[in-house]
């Protein structure tokens, strides 16, 4: 009869969980609505800026560069089979701006900058840091949360601009010099072909939407964490796994959404 | 005992889930003394601490602090009271990317808009009260557990608070901090005219400072008095408790089926395997 259990222990594990996200929805609310406390910091803002943005850069740059290089190569092989290798550079931006930058680039920031502020916060929690800032009437929303929540949603859609950048200048690379691409047609059809507001827009509105996911479950993976050294462990891995995963389905339902 | 009570608590109930932590608390701390709470490690001490201060909320019963019930404030109230109380957390709780300096004039810069002057004196003037003033620009990492919690106690009283709370001060520490410590409860206490509760399972260093102690066990108080009192007490667990036996209504063995009822489940087994 074990296989009959499979029912009613589903149905109970989708029933632990809605108080679960209910909890980590209204700590996304407060923490958001916290840049209006008076203990919000903008300094404290720009320094989670830099630790979770400018500090990911070099991660972003190699990443996307190989990525570009990858889209000429493999965009060149089936483009010439049609003669149509003059379309490569609207390939490669398109791939880039509307798929590639945003989902490679919220990944490598789960990985990176997600993980880290994971473990920031749950190794805060567990040392009773956030204990100490609440009886010091400081609110830990306010001081630790939200600069954090913040600075994701502003540093993923300007590291996915880089990335799109240097990305379209490694496929550059690859297709003229090395391919031998005609470097005008190149760039024209790239720009003919490429639209502000269908392409880029949806691009960077998909980056915003990520920034604030992986920020949101890093976040809250560390404000739940068990306050030991296994529990900040098991919630620095659940928030890149979950993280991931979420960009991943979420970028399905907003490339089905925003699909034209 | 007999000033104005500073934090009072009242039949009061906390459960963990289905695990009753305390049950039916009466507790009084008149202003200006310092009263100690101790009992065996989980016990419900610090538990008892954290619903002073408003952390937890009682299942029944209430707490009072200053004329006030902090589990019925909202967060801008409850915010206004802690910033009248201290807390002294067991492993210091010290914010490990600020320097010593930023650590204790963090509660200042949060909630006053001070001079850098003013500011500088005031955080100095608390660390020359712990004898740390030459540390001022040490991160927490490079401190010993003693000096680690002298600036956090440091920490504590930087806004002249009306009540400390301490979650055992003395653990993990060596007799020289130890004493360290506790002189500088008491002077500090005395100095700012201050209310000191201190949870802890140190009988000789509390008992050195406490003007009066409760013994926490089993979820409820099962003495109270005076230091001299409690050594003093009928109940056989609080001597057991202070003169640290290994045995007695505490049993040394943790409870475990008789030799009879373990042959016979083994018994029942094989039988059932054959």
């Amino acid at each position: 009869m074990a296989a009959f259990d499979f029912i009613p222990n589903l149905g109970n594990r989708i029933l632990a969980m809605v108080p679960r996200l209910g909890t980590a929805s209204r700590f996304l609310v407060l923490g958001l609505a916290a840049i209006f406390s008076r203990h919000f910091s903008f300094r404290q803002l720009l320094r989670q800026v830099y630790g979770l943005g400018v500090l990911s850069l070099a991660l972003m740059i190699v990443a996307a560069f190989f990525t570009g290089m990858v889209l000429g190569f493999q965009g060149y092989y089936a483009l010439v089979r049609f003669g149509a290798t003059s379309a490569l550079g609207t390939l490669v931006a398109l791939s880039l701006l509307r798929e590639l930058g945003p989902v490679l680039t919220a990944l490598l920031f789960a990985g990176r900058a997600g993980s880290a502020l994971t473990a920031e916060i749950g190794s805060m929690k567990a040392t009773e840091q956030l204990s100490a800032m609440d009886m010091m009437a400081v609110n830990p929303l306010a001081w630790v949360v939200a600069p954090r929540l913040w600075a994701g949603i502003i540093a993923v859609p300007i590291l996915c601009v880089i990335f799109d950048l240097v990305g379209v200048w490694g496929g550059y690379l690859i297709a003229v010099p090395v391919l031998g691409v005609d470097g005008g047609t190149f760039w024209a059809q790239m720009q003919s072909n490429v639209t502000f507001t269908g392409d880029i827009m949806n691009g960077l509105f998909k980056a915003l939407c990520f920034g604030l996911l992986v920020t949101w479950i890093a976040a809250w993976q560390g404000y739940a964490a068990q306050p030991t050294a296994e529990g900040v462990g098991s919630a620095t891995t659940r928030s890149v796994v979950t993280a991931s995963l979420a960009v991943l389905g979420l970028d399905f339902i907003l490339t089905a959404l925003l699909f034209k | 005992m007999a000033a104005e009570a500073l934090v009072e608590t009242q039949d009061l109930y906390f459960s963990r889930g289905r695990r009753a932590v305390l049950t039916g608390v009466d507790l009084r701390i008149p202003r200006g003394a310092i009263v100690s709470v101790m009992g065996a490690s989980g016990g419900g001490k610090t538990t008892l601490l954290n619903l002073i201060a408003g952390s937890l909320t009682p299942s029944r019963g209430r707490v009072m602090v200053a004329g006030q019930e902090p589990t019925r404030l909202n967060k801008n109230a409850l915010y206004q009271l802690r910033s009248r109380m201290g807390m002294l957390f067991q492993h210091s709780a010290l914010f490990t990317d600020l320097s010593v300096f930023e650590n204790v004039a963090f509660p200042l810069r949060r909630h006053f808009s001070l001079p850098d002057g003013i500011l500088r004196k005031l955080v100095l003037m608390k660390l020359e009260a712990v004898g740390l003033r030459g540390a001022a620009g040490f991160l927490p990492a490079e401190l010993s557990g003693g000096m680690a919690r002298r600036v956090a106690l440091a920490r504590a009283v930087v806004m002249d608070p009306m009540l400390i709370l301490y979650d055992e001060p003395f653990t993990g520490l060596d007799p020289i901090s130890i004493g360290i410590i506790a002189t500088l409860i008491k002077r500090l206490n005395d100095a700012l005219g201050a209310t000191s509760v201190i949870v802890s399972h140190d009988v000789h260093e509390t008992f050195s400072i406490a003007d009066y102690g409760y013994i926490l066990a089993g979820g409820r108080i099962i003495a109270e008095g005076t230091p001299q009192a409690l050594h003093d007490s009928p109940s056989e667990l609080a001597r057991q408790f202070l003169s640290g036996n290994p045995d007695g209504p505490v049993p040394f063995h943790y409870p475990a089926p008789c030799a009879y009822d373990r042959a016979l489940e083994m018994d029942t087994v094989a039988g059932e395997e054959r």
